[in-house]
């Protein structure tokens, strides 16, 4: 028994009750307080994982190597953006209260214990520990109809999504006599002796997963989840929650099920290509903003999984740096999308951007450079995980997906290119009000970020492949 | 290192982009911050074309070799380096791009208005893009570069031009993007079998003709839509229309060079054999595209949109001398877009002189303009006939070496670019006598005052190059011999080569 493994995951936990015992005492209103002592864990834990030692816990039930170390510095960077974000518009829109830094505290850690799970058993406690508290905070905005229907939506396609995956984890454990991710690859290490039965109940977990990736075609619950829950938990939920689902599903398809590739592949192709079509062609006619950057994210899952997809060691390297680039610059566009408020009020359709160049210049150049970095155009980040993803279908010889993705990531173009248009060519709708500290250090973090990042791209290139070496032994 | 002694070419890539940054610095009331913009843009351009000079006297005309060459540790284990150097094919348009920035820069001094901050940082941004383009010896290096200039002038079009912005700058970005992707594909797969995509590197890996044939298609999708050829040319003459002055003298000057130097770069050297087996069909198309669209030309009532499909025409006789692959050809390819980045970016200017003056480019609404503007008349006149290819000029030698080559090829489609040379005669003249000749029937054109003392000076270079590479077209061929002559020996080598394991 190696609790330091798991000290991230610890911290975290001890840090939420102690935050909930914070809020709840003193009668005034703490949130500020808790929201900043939030970030503070996040970042204790970040430092932590960071130099957390290697090996196997808790009877192999939870693992720490690179691959985890990569992903929960990841996880833990969106997070804490993410309650950044929230600060102002919480208090503006009288969400300001203390639960809800302590659900994004135990939401995290439920990432945490996913990314690092060795064992489905971990694995499923981690992913309920991470829906039940967004099912939450997606309906936070309680006197609001819209944010109430996204939280009961989200409720019960999550709920559908945890029973598939939770069959599927049973076919598994019937098939292979266990629920240990080595076990299971030992079990499998003959993929010629793999049941049908056992195909099926992979199967079943990858459909839970994409339910929680939201690619299609079980991504319905996204648009509407995304329209409705209030901003700055729409930029959590399309940070940290994607790239830690993603990991898990690299982790799972990697390691138990690896050497299955043959079986998951085709699976994961056609889930990859509908997700990029569905998500380039399905955003154009969008009104809404955010509704918009739910189609986007549902794109940008299809791209990320092209690397799943060729189930190589480049692949898995490509998927990592396409999570990585897109959570940074996902917060960023995220940031731009939380400061839209016109007199007091929050505005959330695309025409409200109207003239930004003319009212808020740098707003403007930030959301463009997400805009065209999402569009995969060079020199921004966005095109360099595009690349890496795309050179490992290549090599895979996977060229449907490739000519696919690439025609799709010119379609998605025309609704990117559509935002700037929107900021740079049209008349000024009116100013923006003027906008918080913390919400312009998200954007500007980002933006540079995303415009530097050719600079300099070998230290995140080695961390993923370091954690690709880690995942795939 | 290098011959300059320091890193001359990434100096020339990145000051343009240092002084974008300081621009949006600026501070203060829009009106100063608009004449500092304009300043700093100016000196910034007129710097780095200070410094592109070093490429002109210091290059080593004898060495067919990459030279001022540079190389830094970038994504050394993929086989990726940020790696920069010139031959004689890239040379000139290093030095083309650094020239036609200040006399845009010059050009937009009062025409542009609104936003002067940002025009001049999209300027200089796409001067960073054209010139890292020109200079890049890596694929990827090269593809980012490549692709980096949609977004400036997207923005340059979409902002700063026409009634019809929106459509053409969506359309000019669309297009192009959907032509690069491809090329992108086709860039990783090299990558993937070469391991690399050092330039240098990729030209001693040799790859399957079976291969070749796609590799080649997927570099046509985008170089073609770049330069453009028929039937992809169709953005290029929206994007002028509606794109302002100084976007259009880059747009023909600098960026409808990419495409044939892609050609020149890529295709040819890397892919000898598919490049071989596609000649005829280039041939076709460009013959098409010289004749077709100088007959469009020929009808056109919008004075942009006749220079749009006369550029079209000009590549078309680009395309044909690259393909010929002889050294006739090629250099006449080279020298032809080196003198259609001259005298079409004047033309343009030309239109913007009388635009900026009665705000239309309709050919209907002027008329007699010689009589009011006698001296802008000579300048129109000058270029007119430079890109009639008048000998003497600059149109000249360029388009005599491509049908020389032509003929050796093939004497019909040496004939149907002598049909382009016709046409062009034609329609340039027709257009120059609508506009300078005839009687003044609008009252309103005789109030026009003639050139300013800035416009004289936007297109002194200008004239000096179109006369000089008229006069003495050796100064500039010259560059390009040796590296010419070296990509016409490793072409026939290749093909020959593969003809002796043929048999």
């Amino acid at each position: 028994m190696n609790w330091i493994l798991a000290l991230p995951e610890l911290v975290l936990a001890l840090s939420g009750l102690a935050i909930l015992g914070i809020g709840v005492l003193p009668k005034r209103n703490t949130h500020f307080a808790c929201a900043m002592a939030a970030v503070g864990a996040f970042l204790l834990a970040a430092a932590l994982a960071i130099g957390a030692p290697e090996g196997s816990a808790f009877g192999g039930q939870i693992v720490s190597d690179a691959f985890t170390r990569f992903a929960k510095v990841l996880i833990l960077i969106g997070a804490a953006a993410g309650v950044v974000l929230s600060l102002d518009y919480n208090a503006r829109e009288g969400l300001d209260r203390f639960e809800y830094p302590v659900l994004l505290v135990f939401a995290t850690l439920g990432m945490l214990v996913m990314v690092s799970a060795n064992d489905l058993m971990s694995l499923y406690i981690g992913l309920e520990l991470l829906s039940l508290s967004l099912y939450v905070v997606a309906a936070f905005n309680r006197d609001d109809e819209r944010s109430a229907e996204a939280g009961l939506k989200y409720f019960v396609l999550g709920a559908l999504a945890s029973g598939l995956l939770l069959y599927g984890s049973s076919l598994t454990y019937g098939f292979t006599g266990t629920t240990n991710f080595d076990r299971i690859a030992d079990a499998l290490s003959d993929p010629s002796k793999a049941s049908s039965g056992l195909v099926v109940g992979m199967v079943f977990v990858i459909v839970g997963l994409a339910f929680k990736v939201s690619a299609v075609p079980f991504h319905m619950w996204t648009p509407d989840v995304y329209e409705g829950a209030p901003t700055p938990v729409t930029a959590f939920f399309a940070a940290a929650p994607k790239v830690a689902a993603i990991g898990l599903f690299a982790r799972v398809l990697g390691g138990p099920f690896g050497d299955l590739a043959g079986q998951w592949q085709q699976v994961i192709v056609l889930i990859s290509l509908l997700s990029m079509v569905l998500g380039a062609f399905a955003a154009i006619g969008q009104s809404n903003i955010k509704r918009l950057m739910a189609y986007s994210s549902i794109g940008h899952v299809g791209y990320a999984l092209v690397g799943l997809a060729a189930a190589s060691e480049a692949g898995m390297r490509g998927l990592l740096v396409y999570m990585a680039i897109y959570l940074l610059m996902n917060l960023g566009a995220f940031a731009v999308l939380v400061a839209m408020r016109r007199q007091g009020r929050a505005v959330e359709r695309v025409e409200d951007l109207a003239g930004l160049a003319r009212t808020d210049l740098s707003m403007a150049v930030w959301m463009a450079i997400f805009m065209f970095s999402m569009a995969g155009i060079p020199p921004l980040a966005g095109f360099f995980g595009k690349m890496f993803v795309f050179k490992a279908a290549i090599d895979a010889g996977l060229w449907t997906l490739a000519i696919v993705g690439v025609l799709s990531s010119v379609v998605s173009a025309f609704y990117y290119l559509r935002i700037v248009k929107v900021m740079f060519f049209d008349e000024p709708a009116g100013a923006l009000d003027p906008r918080p500290a913390s919400v312009s250090f998200v954007m500007a973090a980002s933006g540079v970020f995303t415009t530097l990042f050719f600079l300099y791209p070998a230290p995140l290139v080695a961390a993923a492949q370091a954690a690709v070496a880690a995942l795939l032994g | 290192m290098n011959a300059a002694g320091f890193p001359l070419l990434s100096l020339l890539t990145f000051l343009p982009l240092a002084g974008a940054i300081f621009i949006l610095t600026l501070k203060g009331e829009d009106k100063v911050v608009a004449d500092n913009a304009r300043w700093a843009a100016l000196w910034t351009s007129l710097i780095v074309f200070a410094l592109s000079l070093i490429l002109w006297f210091r290059f080593d005309k004898t060495d067919p070799g990459f030279q001022f060459v540079e190389r830094l540790d970038w994504l050394t284990d993929f086989g990726i380096s940020y790696h920069m150097g010139v031959d004689g094919i890239s040379v000139l348009f290093v030095l083309l791009s650094t020239l036609l920035t200040p006399i845009c820069v010059l050009a937009s001094w009062d025409a542009i208005q609104t936003r002067v901050r940002e025009y001049m940082v999209a300027f200089l941004v796409l001067e960073t893009m054209m010139v890292g383009m020109f200079a890049a010896l890596d694929f990827i290096v090269f593809y980012v570069f490549f692709e980096g200039v949609l977004i400036p002038m997207f923005l340059i079009i979409g902002v700063w031009g026409g009634k019809r912005r929106v459509y053409a700058s969506f359309k000019f970005f669309l297009y192009t993007l959907l032509g690069s992707v491809l090329m992108l594909l086709a860039i990783l797969l090299l990558w993937y079998r070469a391991g690399t995509t050092d330039i240098p590197a990729l030209f001693q890996h040799a790859i399957p003709p079976a291969v070749q044939t796609w590799i080649f298609l997927a570099f046509f999708a985008s170089f073609a839509v770049k330069v453009p050829m028929w039937p992809f040319h169709t953005w290029l003459p929206d994007a002028h229309v509606e794109a302002p002055t100084a976007g259009s003298v880059i747009l023909a000057g600098v960026l409808l060079k990419m495409g044939a130097y892609g050609f020149l770069r890529f295709s040819l050297p890397l892919l000898p054999h598919a490049s071989a087996d596609f000649a005829p069909a280039i041939y076709v198309l460009s013959i098409v595209a010289v004749v077709y669209t100088s007959l469009v030309a020929l009808a056109q009532e919008d004075m942009k949109k006749l220079i749009a499909y006369s550029s079209v025409a000009h590549m078309g006789i680009v395309t044909l001398g690259i393909f010929t692959f002889n050294v006739q050809g090629l250099s006449g390819a080279l020298f032809t877009m080196l003198s259609h980045g001259v005298v079409s970016g004047a033309l343009f200017l030309c239109v913007g002189v009388l635009y900026d003056r009665v705000h239309s480019r309709e050919i209907a609404r002027y008329g007699g303009v010689a009589k009011i503007m006698p001296s802008y008349a000579v300048i129109f006149m000058l270029f007119t006939m430079a890109s009639v290819g008048l000998p003497g000029l600059a149109g000249f030698p360029g388009e005599l070496l491509v049908i020389v080559a032509a003929w050796k090829v093939n004497p019909t489609v040496a004939f149907g670019a002598a049909l382009g040379m016709i046409l062009g005669a034609a329609y340039m003249l027709y257009l120059y006598k609508r506009v300078a000749f005839g009687r003044i029937t609008k009252d309103d054109l005789r109030g026009l005052l003639d050139m300013s003392p800035r416009e004289h000076l936007v297109f002194a270079p200008l004239i000096l190059l179109a006369i000089w590479m008229g006069v003495s077209p050796q100064t500039f061929l010259s560059f390009f011999e040796a590296s010419v002559t070296a990509l016409v020996v490793r072409h026939e080598a290749a093909l020959g080569a593969a003809r002796l394991a043929g048999m």
